[in-house]
């Protein structure tokens, strides 16, 4: 309000305290408090859950032994509670998986990005998302139908479940994942660095592999430890394709159990609440929980080191 | 015109003719059949007010509009000695690009080390040998007077630099290729009066080696660093000649209330 308006009104403005305005801001503020805590509150719940539960799990079980023992069958009569079999098999299946989506969702992104004509990229972008949104179950299926007989042709002595078949399958169904948030990543790096590259007389691909990547570095490393999280907690793919058998293997042409393979198969079984088998998927889960953490942590620390400021 | 008396009376070359060349964004008309010349280890100055397209046409001269769909070049630029119009479509824009150099107007490093920012060039025309890319470095930073304060801290990341040393670090790496056309878009609408002045003092060290074309908004800095001045309007070249001239005695009413503040 000028000086000319508040001499019209003909009264001083007040300059007090407004008690109205005060509380809707506070209440507000308070909402959206609640609402962020609501996500750290679950979070912390969960976590929370699990170590209870895995707790009593290693009052049964020695921590040595679940990290070293090399069997994995908690329902047999002659339990052993060695977790490193799923892990293998989490591990094996994840590898096969970031060496397919990686690599293809990489150059994905690298094309829609710096090559595509427009038109390309407005229709070829949205049927990529689709390929994260097909349910995992029918990638399960497609991996144990499709692929894996596909494979058998290739390699006659690869068993009908394989870490193999539904790594690669897990790999194209990552895929969007990496190359969608890479692709944003690097059409963010401002148009004005790629013309400073082209003014040098780089070539567009010259100037995508050594300007525009390094300059996109954290929000692909973003889409990378995306894509490791997914696959390491990717169910339903390895649940149905890769076999249920616990096996502490490297090799991928072998079936294997992976930890949530596991965890899908001893929760569809009726175990008594509070007896060990019950009590392993609760360990099971917190090694997965931990296992995504440490990369998630890996990924914050390579994301801080190589920010970069436009 | 073929060759023109310059300040000191000695003749002196054309590096490059500009036939009336106009350029086109989808439909639009940004150039206006322009003809123009850029003499040989001169600072030509483009000036005119927002939109009169003195950038469109810097950046014909490095073919930067081949970068967009819908860009159409008229006319020719001829590039001396080759006698060639780097416009014709059968010249690679990237050739041109070789050998016109350009700095913009944000500093607009690459999220590499301060080396491997001025070595890019020479990089991305295969250059491998260290020895060739340390003598270059240095030497085009030594051209920037960038080297006394960076030559202890090469390998650390370019953004780690002020504003003003990091446009004298993109003027040494598009030194680094010893381009024949440096093209200035405003190359000093971003930074500091002190900044200014060290980049400005730079463009009159380095017209010994090569040919400027400067876009500017500053007219002062046009008649401090400029030898001949191109006064542009409406996407046509109203007036050009010796700067000095340009500015004490414009023969166009329209030059000289741009200059004198009447307009624009």
């Amino acid at each position: 309000m000028t000086a000319k308006s508040l001499a019209k009104s003909g009264r001083p403005r007040r300059l007090g305290y407004s008690y109205r305005r005060n509380l809707k801001e506070r209440f507000i503020e308070a909402v959206l408090f609640l609402m962020a805590f609501a996500s750290v509150a679950i979070t912390l719940a969960i976590v929370a859950m699990l170590v209870k539960e895995s707790y009593a799990f290693f009052q049964h079980v020695s921590i040595w032994d679940f990290l070293t023992d090399t069997q994995w069958t908690p329902l047999f009569d002659d339990a052993h509670y060695g977790i490193l079999p799923l892990v293998s098999g989490t591990l094996v299946s994840s590898t096969v998986a970031l060496l397919v989506a990686i690599p293809l969702g990489t150059i994905i992104a690298i094309y829609l990005s710096e090559f595509a004509p427009f038109a390309v990229r407005e229709i070829a972008k949205p049927f990529l998302e689709l390929l994260g949104g097909v349910p995992t179950i029918v990638y399960g299926y497609f991996a144990l139908l499709f692929v894996t007989p596909l494979l058998q042709r290739i390699f006659p002595e690869l068993p009908g479940f394989s870490l193999l078949s539904a790594g690669l399958v897990m790999g194209i169904m990552i895929i969007p994942y990496v190359s969608s948030l890479s692709e944003d990543a690097m059409r963010a790096v401002p148009m004005s660095m790629r013309e400073g590259s082209y003014a040098m007389g780089a070539t567009r691909f010259q100037t995508a592999i050594r300007v525009v990547m390094p300059a996109a570095y954290s929000g692909i490393a973003a889409a990378y430890i995306l894509g490791i999280s997914r696959a390491v907690g990717e169910t339903m793919v390895v649940a149905v394709a890769a076999g249920m058998q616990p096996n502490l293997t490297w090799n991928p042409m072998e079936p294997a159990a992976t930890i949530t393979a596991y965890i899908v198969q001893v929760s569809l079984g009726d175990l008594p609440h509070g007896s060990i088998g019950y009590q392993t998927i609760f360990a099971a889960g917190l090694t997965l929980l931990l296992m995504t953490l440490i990369f998630n942590i890996i990924g914050h620390i390579l994301r801080k080191r190589y920010r970069e400021i436009y | 015109m073929q060759e023109s008396i310059d300040l000191k009376g000695t003749l002196n070359q054309y590096k490059s003719e500009v036939r009336d060349l106009s350029f086109y964004y989808g439909d639009f008309n940004a150039l206006k059949g322009i003809n123009m010349v850029l003499h040989e280890k001169k600072v030509t100055a483009l000036i005119g007010p927002s939109g009169c397209g003195k950038s469109t046409f810097l950046r014909c001269f490095n073919r930067m509009h081949d970068l967009y769909p819908g860009n159409r070049y008229v006319g020719d630029i001829i590039l001396h000695p080759d006698n060639v119009n780097i416009l014709a479509s059968d010249v690679d824009p990237i050739e041109v690009r070789m050998r016109v150099s350009m700095v913009f107007q944000k500093p607009n490093p690459f999220p590499k080390s301060i080396y491997e920012n001025v070595a890019y060039g020479l990089r991305v025309r295969g250059v491998r040998q260290r020895a060739i890319l340390d003598e270059k470095v240095e030497e085009a930073l030594r051209d920037a007077a960038l080297w006394d304060e960076v030559k202890d801290r090469l390998n650390q990341l370019a953004f780690n630099l002020s504003g003003g040393q990091q446009q004298r670090l993109c003027i040494a790496r598009a030194l680094a290729t010893d381009p024949e056309i440096l093209l200035f878009d405003e190359p000093t609408s971003a930074l500091d009066p002190i900044a200014t002045a060290s980049i400005e003092e730079l463009i009159t060290d380095l017209k010994d080696k090569v040919t400027i074309l400067i876009v500017t908004h500053n007219m002062q800095q046009a008649a401090r660093v400029s030898d001949f001045t191109a006064y542009m309007y409406l996407g046509e070249l109203i007036e050009f000649g010796v700067t000095d001239t340009i500015f004490v005695k414009p023969k166009n009413k329209q030059t000289e209330d741009y200059i004198t503040g009447r307009f624009g």
